[in-house]
């Protein structure tokens, strides 16, 4: 446990050194909240958003998306990167434990998370009027599992791509796919159905879910263990499969 | 435990290339132990299948009395290692990284003695990244010492350095032999070799092909001794008489005579008696290096 908290402190430091990495963190989110709050507004339209006001139904969107790019953009480039410089090796020799490894990650990419979305609720509740969530607990609940879902799933991806160029590709590629198809962009309602079909695969679509259940108490079917799934066998998967060098 | 490492006929491979084909060999305690041999020779697959690094195919192996591959985490945790092709990440402190490494063991260990011991002392909050070469290799070798291990491996650490930084990197391993550690050297360097190992092997194409001290080596393998001086207009046809001379070549002034055993002496001796003083009489010292490649292989690189 000490040393867990000993990697989590060092990788986050190892992260704030990084001033690019950490505008990207922060800004990306702003960046699709202004550009879609201008576009849309906060205005309700009975036939998109689930009945709810633009804004509303995108804030809690956002914060799944958050979750998703920390996990899948961030998260397997830096695995994968630290296994072809061979820092992990030099850990493994140093036997520092892959549980270690993995939760310094997680935990680190929980933070940033964590700050980003709290960065994204400050600017988007005054800007765009949108009403605070239903029921607190619930939100926090749902922000805390789809982060560490996303973590898992961003863990495995670089355990199992073979450079950071490949981990960035597919992460950026399945980021993308999930904010399109998978309710944090275009309005669900809007899409084919095979699109449609696509996106409720996805693990953003019950991500969304998850968190417009707390915040605006709407329906969230099986979302709360779809995305549990997700963690649970990512987080298999990443185990199994993860590889030193 | 009488021997810090035992292994008997290791065999490794990668798929179906052979990455060590038939290696034995003991290292003893407090001692400076080098493997020599060129790139891709074996020499790193042998001490990382040795650290609990790589599964090991055939044969047996014990590092201090354990197991490598069934006791790996237990083994990794007493000994030290300096690996080739590894890395820190590049803005972690030099501070944070003996911190880190330090935390390992029963957090006992004094990193900043080490800092200090290792002239690290000024790049103290200096990022990796921004260490130079010499620099990176020393703060890994303290890392390797973090935890007073017992055996450290140090494998290919002078490669990339410039030759002042590689003598600084010497005398810093024969310290560590003397705080009796025992040192197993990887490397390629013949002189690095000769200079520091206790004793050696040289492998070649995953096999062990001589074994031994460097003199004993050099004495064994090193095909005797070799005179060289210049003098112009004599005819010394007389040397090939002398004793223990067996060959003298002759071009264009530069004589090279060569034999065994007290050759020098003899050369001298009667280049005196016929008169002659020149200046840049000299014996040649066979070197690890002539003997390497005189070996079969031995000019693989």
């Amino acid at each position: 446990m000490k040393l867990l908290s000993k990697m989590s402190w060092l990788e986050l430091k190892l992260f704030l050194r990084e001033p690019l990495t950490v505008l990207f963190a922060l800004a990306l989110p702003l960046l699709i909240l202004f550009v879609m709050g201008g576009v849309f507004g906060n205005k309700v339209d009975v036939e998109f958003y689930r009945g709810v006001g633009a804004m509303d139904y995108y804030v809690p969107a956002y914060l799944a998306l958050v979750t998703a790019s920390v996990g899948l953009i961030s998260l397997p480039t830096h695995i994968a990167g630290n296994r072809e410089l061979g820092v992990l090796k030099r850990f493994h020799a140093s036997s520092i434990p892959a549980w270690a490894v993995v939760g310094a990650s997680v935990a680190v990419t929980f933070v940033i998370a964590t700050v980003s979305g709290v960065v994204l609720m400050a600017a988007a509740i005054p800007v765009y009027d949108v009403a605070g969530p239903d029921a607190v607990l619930v939100v926090v609940a749902g922000f805390a599992l789809n982060a560490l879902a996303f973590a898992s799933l961003g863990v495995f991806l670089g355990a199992v791509l073979p450079s950071p160029r490949a981990a960035q590709a597919v992460g950026v590629m399945a980021w993308f796919v999930m904010l399109m198809l998978g309710g944090a962009g275009p309005p669900p309602e809007v899409l084919t159905g095979a699109m449609k079909t696509v996106g409720e695969a996805t693990p953003m679509r019950h991500a969304v879910r998850v968190m417009q259940d707390g915040w605006l108490s709407l329906d969230s079917g099986l979302s709360w263990l779809g995305v549990t799934l997700v963690l649970v066998v990512s987080a298999v998967l990443a185990l199994r499969f993860f590889r030193w060098e | 435990m009488r021997h810090v490492i035992e292994i008997d006929r290791l065999h490794k491979r990668y798929g179906g290339v052979v990455a060590v084909d038939d290696v034995s060999f003991r290292v003893e305690a407090g001692e400076i132990f080098g493997i020599l041999g060129p790139n891709g020779a074996g020499k790193t697959t042998t001490v990382e299948c040795l650290q609990g690094l790589r599964r090991i195919d055939g044969g047996e192996a014990t590092v201090l009395g354990l197991d490598p591959v069934q006791q790996s985490a237990q083994l990794r945790r007493r000994i030290g290692s300096q690996l080739q092709e590894s890395a820190l990440p590049e803005r972690i402190k030099v501070w944070e990284a003996l911190d880190l490494f330090a935390s390992l063991g029963d957090g006992r260990a004094d990193w900043e003695q080490l800092l200090t011991e290792w002239g690290l002392g000024e790049k103290r909050n200096a990022k990796f990244g921004a260490l130079s070469g010499g620099q990176q290799q020393r703060l890994f070798v303290a890392l390797a010492l973090v935890n007073r291990p017992q055996l450290v491996f140090l494998d290919e650490m002078t490669t990339g350095l410039d030759p002042g930084a590689r003598r600084v990197a010497w005398d810093l391993i024969r310290r560590i032999r003397e705080q009796g550690t025992t040192v197993v050297l990887v490397t390629h360097f013949m002189d690095e070799a000769e200079t520091l190992c206790d004793r050696l092997v040289v492998v070649d194409h995953g096999r062990v092909i001589a074994s031994g001290t460097p003199q004993g080596l050099i004495a064994e393998h090193g095909g005797g001794v070799r005179v060289r001086f210049t003098a112009h207009g004599e005819d010394l046809d007389w040397l090939a008489g002398l004793p223990h001379v067996h060959e003298v070549h002759a071009d264009r002034g530069r004589y090279e005579v060569s034999g065994e055993g007290p050759v020098l002496a003899h050369v001298a001796a009667a280049l005196l008696r016929h008169g002659l003083e020149p200046a840049d009489l000299r014996l040649d010292r066979v070197t690890l290096e002539d003997v390497f490649l005189g070996m079969a292989g031995g000019g693989a690189e």
